[in-house]
């Protein structure tokens, strides 16, 4: 007997400023079954799950639900249809407590009296923990998860879409999403899963749908297929990309962190006492959950934000300088941060004027030398294969992964000898991520010293020489990757387990051959009391 | 004396209280509306429309009717810069504007429509209109200084004083107001609910709008006594009103205190014998407190007195 089909797209397609998002794409889903939507980044995943739940219209094809045509035009239509999603960037008021995110929207008037004895109810028959007078803005990021899928829940949705659920959670908590997700199927809820790790495919879902650059490749029950062919599917051609830990001896400290602390913006502590050093040719990776102090650790470090505590370069504490004076001591270092745009790249600017941002100061002159800047970036754009129309188009319009090129390939030709990069291959498909990795080993094993802030695990345990992990701005230890799991990670994320407190003899982060003598880091101790006085 | 300058005070402060009002309510639907001070300018001129209508229609001679007076009035001025804020919210929410853009040209437009008609308009009743307007209890000067302080004013004074409480309630507890804020704090967790936005902001800018001009037409018609129009600066008004907004943090109730404040500081020089120069220095003291606001409440970080998260940020749906 065939199972009934709950949704069914029909030669879908939609695209955006001339390129296909979406392309002809037909998936099914039955009814009570998880049904794992797999894909690189920008192979079109999100764009579809959108014009399911109304955000989004479709320019061709139809949507089927339950074998009726829907016509679906807004998110309202869509929760008629039964249809909820929880986004990877969550929808949610800030300012308001759990309980009045997860009865926005409801118009009956009996129902939003009663909705906290629902919310309760619901709580309690998936197990969730979650205290519903407290403000999101209070709440951890799978706090913030739960609060999202009780919404869906309450409003008594069949049909889930889960938008990259784990990408912000520890093994653990993705473990207890998985048999929540489990659950509902039990229900007879069926259940999307848009994702783009094989493991998670292979572990809970029950047929897998794959999507490349937009276009619907094919769907395979899980139970007949395996990673690797699921990774040719999603990449088009056999890929022999392999991630590996480049072994070579590493030289003394080059950057010794000592008793760092830092605050956010809004005052609170991000980075409680933190001590580590970083080794020439050694890349020390950084894990935790997300917001437990990663981005205050490399703006401390790169001079963008004011800290406590010492950071000293081969034995000189450069506390209180601004990138400049760094920059001046013939300190270089590299920064790629996690916000491309923001931080690294100015978006209207072109690449050539993009790279002349880290180097304009070094000609003599009131004009810019654009001439040797725009050989530079042509230079960059072969060397990378960046995609790009000119030398002049405005950073904006390139793809995320063309964009960290650029960005990467100017904060390496500066020749470092520190590299501070958070999360350098988010957002970018799996040869653009090989392409960063490759670049990090290279200058690994030109002797520079890496700090890695990530957030695959996987990647994480195969790529770093250590891991140091962070837990509410606290370091919760440093493990070498070869003598640690990612279950052992995810412990440490939470709190569970903490070296510092179960072998304090060990001095976690302390070099034992410290450029500075225990007596000069003492005095380094008085005369920054002396200056903060 | 104390008490002559608190009936003072109060009088003035309607003034900011109504704009104050209005632009809440729009601020909460996340939309910043610059254009208030236009918009009071509009409300002004359609009370003054309203004046000569009500004249036209029921005549000179006879006595004024002050319900209905007070009924013809209001809904011209409500209508006139309810449609000062269709403008502003077509613009804005329709075809996404730039909000600053948007609400600046239309305080230009409104003091420029007011200035234009307002000049060629016939002024003969306001006088007239204003003297039934401005009392509401005709028998409070028998009842000593209790009715020489909380009766002595007219309707307006306590239609603002009711629309403020009304609001805050509106906003905090009903459920509208709580799916209105949502919609001022992130329009797109709003929109995935199934909250209309655009509904939800279109409403918001019209009634706000409405409110917000009925503080024209109380300057003109009933603080003013009907006798300055054109030439008053009710554009002036209007901007101390959206810094009241922020004085109050976004609570109408706190709203009321400030207008009182403000209507004081703007009443003081009349009681201090000071030259017209120092007079100047007065003017600027709201502006000061605003600011010592601001200070204080960013330096504390309140959350709940922030202004809405995605307050000037117009919403588009298919926005990635």
């Amino acid at each position: 007997m065939d199972k009934e089909v709950v949704v069914e797209f029909r030669n879908i397609s939609k695209h955006f400023k001339g390129v296909y998002a979406n392309k002809n794409i037909n998936i099914s889903l039955y009814k009570g079954e998880i049904l794992s939507i797999l894909g690189e980044n920008g192979s079109g995943k999100t764009t579809l799950m959108n014009m399911l739940s109304g955000i989004y219209q479709p320019e061709e094809g139809e949507i089927f639900i339950r074998g009726e045509k829907a016509s679906i035009h807004s998110p309202r239509d869509a929760i008629s249809y039964g249809i909820g999603m929880v986004h990877q960037h969550f929808k949610l008021v800030d300012v308001f407590t759990a309980t009045e995110n997860i009865i926005l929207g409801i118009e009956d008037k009996k129902a939003f009296k009663n909705a906290y004895d629902k919310v309760n109810e619901i709580a309690q028959k998936y197990g969730f923990e979650i205290d519903l007078k407290k403000k999101i803005h209070n709440m951890s990021v799978s706090e913030k998860q739960t609060v999202e899928i009780i919404k869906v829940l309450y409003r008594n949705a069949s049909i889930l879409i889960l938008d990259e659920p784990t990408a912000v959670l520890t093994p653990q908590e993705a473990n207890k999403l998985f048999s929540i997700i489990k659950k509902m199927r039990e229900d007879g809820k069926s259940i999307i899963l848009i994702t783009h790790k094989l493991a998670e495919v292979m572990s809970v879902s029950d047929r897998v749908a794959i999507l490349r650059k937009g276009e619907y490749i094919t769907t395979l029950n899980t139970k007949e297929t395996n990673e690797r062919e699921l990774t040719e599917y999603m990449v088009g051609k056999k890929v022999d990309l392999k991630l590996e830990r480049l072994k070579i001896q590493a030289s003394p400290p080059v950057l010794e962190i000592r008793d760092l602390q830092v605050k956010k913006d809004d005052g609170t502590r991000a980075i409680d006492g933190l001590n580590f050093y970083l080794r020439g040719g050694q890349i020390l990776g950084v894990a935790g959950i997300a917001g437990s102090g990663q981005k205050e650790l490399c703006e401390s470090i790169v001079g963008l934000r004011h800290y406590n505590g010492y950071i000293t370069h081969k034995g000189i504490n450069i506390k209180g300088f601004s990138a400049e004076k760094i920059k001046e001591l013939g300190i270089r270092m590299s920064f790629i941060p996690e916000d491309r745009l923001g931080l690294g790249l100015a978006p209207d600017l072109s690449i050539t004027d993009n790279l002349l941002l880290k180097t304009y100061n070094l000609k003599k002159g009131i004009f810019v030398d654009r001439d040797s800047a725009r050989k530079e970036a042509k230079e960059l754009i072969e060397r990378y294969g960046v995609v790009t129309p000119s030398t002049e188009t405005p950073v904006k319009n390139l793809s995320g992964g063309n964009i960290q090129k650029i960005l990467v390939g100017r904060e390496i030709g500066s020749n470092p000898n520190v590299i501070i990069t958070a999360y350098p291959v988010r957002g970018l498909d799996i040869n653009s991520s090989y392409m960063i990795y490759d670049i990090l080993n290279e200058e690994k094993a030109k002797n520079t010293a890496i700090l890695f802030i990530g957030e695959d695990l996987d990647v994480l345990l195969t790529f770093c020489d250590k891991i140091m992990v962070l837990c509410e701005g606290k370091c919760m230890g440093i493990v070498h990757t070869k003598n640690t799991t990612k279950e052992e990670i995810g412990l440490m994320m939470t709190g569970a387990k903490n070296y510092l407190e179960l072998e304090p003899e060990k001095k976690t982060g302390f070099a034992p051959d410290s450029l500075l003598s225990e007596e000069d880091w003492n005095n380094l101790e008085r005369e920054g009391s002396k200056n903060d006085k | 004396m104390i008490g002559s300058l608190i009936v003072a005070a109060i009088s003035m402060g309607i003034v900011y209280l109504f704009g104050c009002i209005g632009e809440t309510i729009i601020e909460k639907g996340g939309n910043l509306n610059l254009g208030i001070p236009g918009i009071m300018c509009l409300g002004a001129l359609g009370g003054a429309v309203g004046v000569n209508v009500y004249f036209k229609i029921f005549g000179t001679e006879k006595q004024v009717i002050v319900v209905l007076i007070l009924l013809v009035t209001i809904l011209f001025a409500f209508l006139f810069a309810a449609l000062g804020g269709m403008i502003y919210a077509f613009l804005t929410v329709s075809l996404h504007a730039n909000q600053n853009v948007t609400g600046l040209t239309l305080t230009t437009f409104g003091v420029g429509l007011m200035k234009f008609f307002g000049s060629n308009m016939n002024h003969d009743n306001f006088t007239t209109a204003s003297n039934a307007i401005k009392k509401l209890f005709t028998f409070y000067e028998k009842l000593g200084w209790f009715g020489e302080n909380f009766l002595s004013y007219g309707f307006l004074v306590y239609l603002a004083f009711i629309l403020a409480i009304l609001t805050g309630v509106f906003i905090k507890y009903t459920r509208t107001g709580l799916f209105l804020r949502a919609v001022g704090e992130s329009p797109k967790t709003a929109d995935a609910q199934g909250i209309n936005v655009t509904a939800y902001k279109y409403l918001a800018i019209l009634i706000g709008s409405g409110i917000a001009g009925l503080g024209g037409l109380y300057y003109v018609m009933d603080r003013s006594g009907g006798t300055t129009f054109v030439e008053a600066s009710i554009e002036a008004f209007g901007w101390l009103s959206v810094a009241l907004v922020i004085f109050s943090m976004w609570k109408p109730w706190v709203g009321i205190l400030g207008s009182i404040l403000f209507g004081g500081l703007y009443v003081l020089p009349q009681y201090l014998h000071i030259s017209n120069i120092q007079i100047k220095l007065f003017d600027l003291l709201p502006y000061v407190v605003t600011v010592v606001i601001l200070i204080i409440t960013s330096v504390l970080d309140a959350k709940n007195s922030q202004p809405p998260a995605s307050l000037g940020v117009n919403y588009y749906r298919e926005d990635r």
